[in-house]
């Protein structure tokens, strides 16, 4: 069991999802992050005020998935991100230790492996 | 001679009108993403800026200099001219005349800019506008108000049906064509992201719009009452409608629908307003809501990415109000003419003929003007700008920024300065 975190563009969350439910990665959750990376800073001004933008918007997507899941996971994520730019994000992968799914009490594979209703 | 009453309705209903800009500006904002909120503002923005300025130079001269057939004279070009003496047929000064119809000038740009929002370049729309504001605007605006051929051919027009109207509707339509649809359209679900300025700019736009038609009369008399009056009943019974077609349709009547009505209702009582009786005018209300509606839900299952329905609130609604003077036009409320109802069947054969040649003018001149522009400079922002968002790309602001990680530069420092933050490994 893993956990996989894609940090990537928030443009790009859209085709991130689509990926993975073509993946047929179902479990996800995503979040709103600010991040920075490599990318160059933004330069704003207001009212005379410049400011370099260090941290950009970006999004989380964290996915817990059993081992035989975690090369199409990293695959859906990279093909959804992509766009050749400084700036797409990273994935990491992470061992997890334990997982419940709390509608049944289904503990660890079972609770991260869709079942159909 | 000066009538003071008039002079001081005029002056409020004016205001009123610039107002209904901005008022656009946060409808308008609200139905995009909110990457693109101040992009799509500023281009309402830029309508002032740009389109008073054309409007002064020579828009108003070309619209309301003398009464050619199709297009006015040079004499009043750079305001010359215009001054306190009343415009002729009116107790107003010709400055304050002038002033009242720029603010159309400028509310129909910035219409305009809805097909094309959430992609195309600022410096190119700003050039847009500036011309299209003399070669569309000022030129319809000729036709149907300064004694062009459609106003002596005995075509009735109370507020803008024509120029403002079906003018911005149908231009939208051609140049979401020119411009091209937005790179994520039809792929993902672009929604609007804050549907209280949606609701907000409507019912400002609603506050506004008693400036502009209940100012259309030019005056304080029975024309100007009449049309204020039908700016409630209208788009009221418009409302009322749209709630049903929504039900009908999902079930729940929604709030961005309810917008959207207050504004269909509102254009379609524009060119009606001061002809048509109570009664009808709350008829119209209702008959205006259906092709209107359905022109958004056939619209949004096309490739046309006419953004934000420009065409079908405000092209549709406005051929709709044409029409139906023809139909109910009513001598005995309005003093000028009557329609097919009533008893004058030329009169609907006059409002169907400006039905036909304004929507062709407006598309054909919009279509050339911008595939002209189009040689010289690109309309749209590259893929990658229009995916990080217009605000930042056009403007370099966004809309709600959040100060985190934001690092000043001091004017010692400048841009070269140290970085402050961790290179990455």
């Amino acid at each position: 069991m893993k956990l996989v975190i894609g940090i990537v563009r928030p443009e790009k969350a859209n085709d991130v999802l689509e990926a993975l439910y073509r993946a047929e990665v179902r479990g996800v959750s995503m979040s709103r992050v600010q991040g920075h990376g490599g990318e160059l800073e933004r330069v704003e001004t207001y009212r005379g005020t410049t400011v370099k933008m260090g941290l950009s918007e970006k999004v989380r997507f964290e996915v817990a998935v059993s081992d035989d899941f975690v090369q199409t996971t990293i695959d859906a994520l990279c093909e959804g991100a992509r766009t050749g730019e400084v700036g797409d994000g990273k994935i990491f992968v992470l061992p997890l230790e334990r997982a419940v799914r709390i509608r049944t009490g289904d503990a660890d594979a079972d609770a991260v492996t869709p079942v159909d209703k | 001679m000066i009538d003071s009453g008039d002079t001081a309705w005029m002056l409020v209903a004016t205001a009123l009108v610039l107002m209904m800009t901005p008022a656009l500006g946060l409808f308008y904002a609200g139905l995009v993403r909110s990457k693109n909120t101040l992009n799509t503002f500023m281009m309402c923005v830029a309508a002032i800026a740009v389109a008073m300025v054309t409007w002064a130079l020579i828009g108003y001269s070309l619209a309301f200099d003398g009464t050619g057939s199709l297009i006015g004279g040079l004499g009043n070009v750079g305001l010359s001219g215009v001054t306190f003496a009343p415009r002729e047929g009116t107790a107003i000064p010709e400055l304050l005349f002038m002033a009242f119809e720029a603010t159309f000038c400028i509310i129909t740009v910035a219409l305009v800019s809805g097909a094309v929002v959430e992609r195309m370049r600022f410096g190119p729309f700003l050039l847009f506008a500036a011309l299209w504001s003399v070669l569309v605007y000022a030129v319809l605006a000729h036709w149907a108000f300064g004694g062009g051929w459609l106003q002596s051919g005995g075509t009735l027009d109370f507020a803008g049906g024509i120029p403002v109207e079906m003018g911005s509707g149908f231009s939208a339509l051609a140049a979401a064509l020119v411009v091209g649809a937005r790179k994520d359209y039809g792929r993902q679900a672009l929604l609007p992201h804050n549907a209280m300025y949606v609701l907000l700019g409507a019912g400002l736009l609603w506050f506004g719009w008693f400036g502009f038609n209940g100012g259309s009369g030019l005056s304080t008399g029975h024309a100007s009452v009449l049309a204020f009056t039908n700016t409630l009943l209208c788009p009221a019974c418009t409302l009322l409608v749209w709630f049903v077609l929504d039900m009908i349709r999902g079930r729940k009547a929604t709030a961005i629908g309810a917008a959207t009505a207050i504004v269909v209702g509102c254009v379609a009582i524009t060119p009606a307003g001061g002809y048509v009786s109570p009664g009808w005018a709350m008829l119209l209300g209702a008959v205006a809501a259906l092709p209107s509606y359905a022109v958004i839900a056939w619209r949004t299952r096309t490739r046309v990415d006419e953004t934000l329905d420009v065409l079908a609130a405000h092209g549709t609604a406005g051929l709709v109000g044409i029409l139906f003077i023809g139909f109910f036009a009513e001598a005995a409320w309005n003093g000028v003419g009557d329609g097919l109802f009533y008893g004058d069947a030329a009169r609907l054969g006059h409002q169907a003929f400006a039905a036909l040649v304004t929507p062709a003018y407006a598309f054909v001149v919009t279509f050339a003007l911008l595939k002209l522009i189009g040689l010289f400079t690109p309309l749209r922002a590259s893929e990658h700008q229009e995916a990080i968002g217009m605000d930042v790309t056009q403007h370099g602001e966004e809309a709600y920024v959040t100060g985190e990680g934001a690092i000043l530069i001091t004017p010692e420092a400048g841009l070269e300065g140290e970085r402050p933050v961790a290179d990455p490994v």
